[in-house]
């Protein structure tokens, strides 16, 4: 399965929950399958769903997910040690690992060649790391959202994309739509 | 005066709660009365960029932010200043020893001392600069000015604001 597929298929089990989304095609494409003011799309600063979604986590109670790519982890690797090191049982880290930067063209990332980002966040000190193939992730998802441990989820799939078109809301109206979503 | 225990009590009295920090020699006093705090969620961050992201998360939460760090870190954050504090409208107070200016020992602070200003300029982001002990009267102003106009304000502490490096 690729990205949209994934997300797709995840779509109803996240609709509900507030979700920080990576991005360029990750952003655009759960934009596409189902938008939800209980979605936070990031259009620059390409590494920061974890950290923003953790962020978010920690200063409020109700369960976050962050949806985040391979590529973007690996460019924020230091985040893993301060997750870990300040778990709390609302965050669920979703780790879209297709083994390459999917948004610029699928140029390869070493998560797809020899390095493990289950191992990295085990190594960081993550309790709760799972990683999963994409045709399992629904059930793991929700078992993840459901629990109050905080989860590392990777889940390994293909590369590829679709072709959509990129989104327009200001990013003003993103937030305070988003904000008001958490507030409610 | 204490300046520590001051920037301790105005962040508390304008309800600042989630203070994210990188440690600099200049900070260390600040740092600790912020971990002493009850009234503050206090997480150390392994890089500014991504204390910069969650006090994005907290913000959205309802909560109000702060950064604590050093100039250099300019450097490490202005993508994420002006693609995720400023184009989406999030106050941020970034209290920042401005390492390389008077009294500084070690002469590779001063490279990034030197743009230091500029940058901040360059971003438009309303900066400030304590170099007298008494500036930190200015402190509670600039908090009360920052979740006013919800931007990232810059507070710029110089070695001379802290008390110097003692005998060298
Ligand atoms: C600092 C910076 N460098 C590079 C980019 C370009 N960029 C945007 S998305 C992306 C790929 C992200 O890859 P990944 O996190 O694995 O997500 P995927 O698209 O594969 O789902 C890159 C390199 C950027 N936005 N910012
Ligand atoms: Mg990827």
């Amino acid at each position: 399965m690729i990205r949209s597929e994934i997300l797709k298929e995840i779509a109803p089990i996240i609709r509900d929950h507030l979700v920080v989304c990576n991005i360029g095609l990750p952003s655009q494409e759960l934009h596409m399958i189902d938008d939800q003011p209980t979605n936070f799309y990031m259009l620059g600063t390409m590494g920061l769903s974890s950290s923003i979604g953790f962020g978010l986590a920690l200063a409020q109670d109700k369960p976050v997910i962050s949806i985040d790519g391979d590529g973007s982890v690996l460019t924020n690797l230091g985040t893993l040690p301060t997750i870990a090191n300040n778990a709390t049982g609302n965050y669920t880290l979703l780790i879209i690992d297709n083994g390459s930067y999917g948004s610029t063209g699928d140029q390869p990332t070493y998560a797809g060649q020899k390095t493990s980002l289950t191992a990295v966040a085990r190594a960081c000190g993550c309790d709760n790391v799972i990683e999963v193939q994409d045709k399992d992730l629904g059930p793991v998802l929700q078992s993840a959202i459901d629990s109050d441990e905080m989860t590392i989820i990777v889940c390994k799939c293909d590369s590829g994309n679709i072709k959509l078109p990129v989104i327009t809301m200001d990013p003003v109206v993103i937030k305070d739509r988003f904000m008001k979503a958490v507030a409610s | 005066m204490n300046i520590d225990k001051k920037i301790a009590d105005d962040l508390v009295a304008n309800d600042i709660s989630f203070v994210t920090t990188v440690p600099c020699k200049q900070l260390a006093g600040v740092i600790e009365e912020v971990e002493k705090r009850d009234d503050i969620f206090h997480i150390p961050s392994n890089k500014e960029d991504e204390g910069m992201g969650l006090c994005a998360g907290a913000h959205m939460a309802g909560k109000r932010p702060a950064i604590i760090m050093q100039n250099t870190a300019i450097g490490v954050t202005i993508n994420t200043l002006a693609t995720l504090i400023q184009y989406y409208r999030m106050p941020l107070p970034m209290l920042i020893s401005y390492r390389g200016e008077l009294r500084e020992p070690v002469a590779c602070q001063v490279e990034m001392a030197v743009h230091t200003k500029a940058l901040l300029a360059q971003l438009n982001i309303p900066t400030y600069h304590f170099h007298w002990q008494k500036d930190v009267e200015e402190f509670d102003n600039i908090l009360k000015y920052t979740f006013m106009c919800n931007k990232p304000v810059a507070i710029l502490t110089d070695a001379n604001f802290w008390g110097g490096y003692g005998d060298q």
